[in-house]
């Protein structure tokens, strides 16, 4: 029995963790490059958690504002906050910190992390129930002199540290365990948060992680299978699971899988998850530093993506304008639009124009700009606008009219895979439940060249359409 | 006219900008001979 | 520019024939070619990386300028760049470039 699968819902938890700047992995360097000057600096620019919230684009993320309320807010966005919002939404929550080591201690299940006995103290109803192992601070102190990670801000209180989880295993190093716990953590919290708000008596079959971490011993980096760690925390018994890896291209690769797996009948409810990147935190500080904002690059961001059958409402996963970059496609921006946005649209017998948005890859341009790496959602609006000019579809001149039109303003989180289209994803149902749309394009790439095994790009995308019924 | 012929090129290219790949198959086909390639993200 | 790639360029630069090098660049923004190009001829401005106080007298072309068009077959720009000159500020590329050259710089 086949069925058309569909996107019911999809939730963002934004942990707001500023003591763990000063873990990802740019400030990290420039720390043992330049000394504890940078940790200082880091400090004085650090948001609090009334101000992240705030935040427009993070209102934007979990659905009290749409992504369009930011092309009349003036920029820098960080400026314009109100006094007060809240923090939870439609389509989430931002939660604070205390709450985000509360599941950090949860995640624990082999038991290295040492907690400082005044925050267990302190943080009392949080972590009720959580069996945590304590220490004084003169033991926390002597175990990061042996490989030990401080949680928390090493120059100040942090909550305690985590120790390797082998002595001589590079690939459970206390720097990297701490990055999959933070990641397992947050995709934990967009999943409970998922199950909390939508068919929560309906049993999910199969979990597909899509982040970026690697999970596994020496013999095994990279392993994996996060999506079953985080059902588990999450409290899910019903569910298997495995992870798809496609650097930022992850998430769409895994909603076409999760489709395909509806479509065919093998599963009748499969949630695409991924927690946050923790080394990503603080990366364009500099920039940031330097602009005299504050730290924008501040918050470890989950997510969970319901994908089922048909339910006559919900907007269909076309997999018949389902693309993927192959091997033998060209990687410059251009090459990559014709093959993810411009084809698939093709075959279909559509044009651009018919397509009401494009998500692509929706980057906050207040965390890249500063950096000089620039609008990016924009650039890749002013190609797809590019692209429809040269099919004939508009005039030159009408490419800032089009990507008005058919675009949006970043609103993302720089957190690698999080970006990537999905954020559009709780607005995208709305506009094509509720709202006028018929068709959203999901576009995302992924640089997989950076792990040095290929110069090759990728990139994967898929229309999402009006059910009609 | 930028004489590229018989230069060592060092390409450095932007996923976000024009990749790396994309400055080296120019740089050659000009007649230049590429000792660094390299694509930055910054994302 | 990170402080990895200004190192891995330092070695390359230093490895010889520095006379006949360029930097063939692909930066998206007018801000981050400048920043590139001030680098790689005049040191590191922010004096934060390896090339801080070293200036490895680079000359920077950007993939967009007219001048380095004309180098390349049309049939390969085409293929390569395509339209990304209609998407990227080419206009303020040129302009930081023209900068550096002359070496007037204002930020």
């Amino acid at each position: 029995m086949t069925t058309r699968p569909v996107i019911r819902a999809a939730r963002f938890v934004l942990a707001h963790v500023p003591d763990l700047v000063y873990a990802g992995s740019k400030p990290r360097r420039e720390t043992a490059a330049r000394g504890r000057d940078v940790r200082a600096q880091i400090r004085s620019r650090l948001r609090t958690f009334r101000e992240a919230v705030a935040y427009a684009p993070h209102q934007v993320m979990i659905g009290n504002q749409a992504p369009e309320a930011l092309w009349d807010l003036p920029r820098p966005w960080h400026l314009h906050s109100p006094a007060e919002a809240p923090c939870e939404g439609p389509a989430g929550a931002v939660v604070d910190q205390p709450t985000f080591y509360a599941w950090l201690a949860r995640a624990d299940t082999a038991r290295l992390i040492r907690f400082d006995e005044a925050f267990v103290a302190e943080a009392g109803p949080l972590v009720r129930g959580a069996d945590l192992a304590t220490a004084s601070p003169d033991a926390l102190r002597s175990a990061v002199a042996s490989g030990a990670e401080p949680i928390g801000d090493p120059d100040g209180r942090g909550i305690g540290v985590l120790l390797p989880g082998h002595a001589q295993d590079e690939s459970l190093a206390a720097r990297v365990l701490l990055e999959n716990l933070a990641t397992k953590a947050t995709g934990a919290l967009a999943l409970r948060r998922l199950l909390d708000g939508v068919a929560g008596d309906e049993p999910v079959d199969f979990l597909l992680g899509c982040g970026e971490e690697a999970v596994g011993d020496r013999y095994q980096r990279g392993g994996g299978n996060l999506a079953k760690a985080i059902g588990e925390l999450a409290g899910i018994r019903t569910a298997g699971g495995a992870d798809v890896k496609a650097f930022c291209a992850g998430p769409v690769h895994a909603l076409i899988i999760a489709g395909s797996l509806v479509a065919s009948g093998l599963h009748r409810r499969v949630v695409v998850v991924a927690g946050g990147s923790l080394a990503k935190l603080g990366m364009k500080f500099l920039g940031h530093l330097a602009s005299g904002y504050p730290i924008l690059e501040d918050v470890l961001a989950g997510v969970a993506i319901d994908v089922a059958g048909d339910d006559g409402r919900s907007p269909i996963i076309n997999l018949d304008a389902a693309a993927v970059h192959r091997v033998g496609d060209g990687g410059a921006p251009h090459q990559m639009a014709a093959v993810l946005t411009q084809a698939p649209l093709r075959a279909r017998g559509l044009r651009l124009s018919d397509v009401d948005r494009f998500a692509v890859e929706l980057h906050n341009p207040d965390i890249t700009e500063p950096a000089g790496a620039g609008d990016v959602p924009q650039r890749n609006y002013k190609m797809i606008a590019a692209l429809a000019a040269q099919a004939a579809e508009i005039d030159r001149e009408g490419i800032p009219a089009f990507v008005r039109r058919h675009g949006l303003p970043g609103f993302s989180p720089t957190q690698g895979h999080i970006p990537s289209a999905i954020p559009y994803l709780p607005h995208a149902i709305a506009g094509l439940t509720t709202g006028r749309c018929r068709r959203v394009q999901l576009i995302a790439k992924g640089s997989l060249f950076l792990g040095r095994m290929t110069e090759m790009a990728d990139g994967a995308s898929f229309l999402l359409e009006r059910n009609a019924g | 006219m930028v004489d590229l012929r018989n230069k060592l090129v060092l390409a450095l290219g932007e996923r976000d900008g024009i990749p790396g790949q994309a400055l080296q198959a120019c740089a050659e086909s000009a007649g230049a001979r590429v000792v660094y390639v390299a694509t930055q993200c910054f994302v | 520019m990170d402080l990895e790639e200004q190192d891995a360029i330092r070695r390359v630069a230093e490895s010889g024939a520095r006379e006949r090098m360029l930097v063939l660049l692909g930066t998206p923004t007018a801000g981050s070619t400048l920043m590139t190009a001030l680098t790689l001829s005049q040191g590191d401005p922010s004096y934060a990386g390896p090339l801080a106080g070293i200036p490895l007298g680079l000359p920077s072309y950007h993939i967009l300028e007219d001048g380095v068009r004309e180098a390349i077959p049309p049939d390969v720009y085409d293929r390569e760049i395509g339209p990304l000159e209609f998407v990227l500020d080419k206009a303020g590329i040129v302009t930081a470039l023209e900068k550096v050259r002359t070496g007037t710089p204002s930020s």
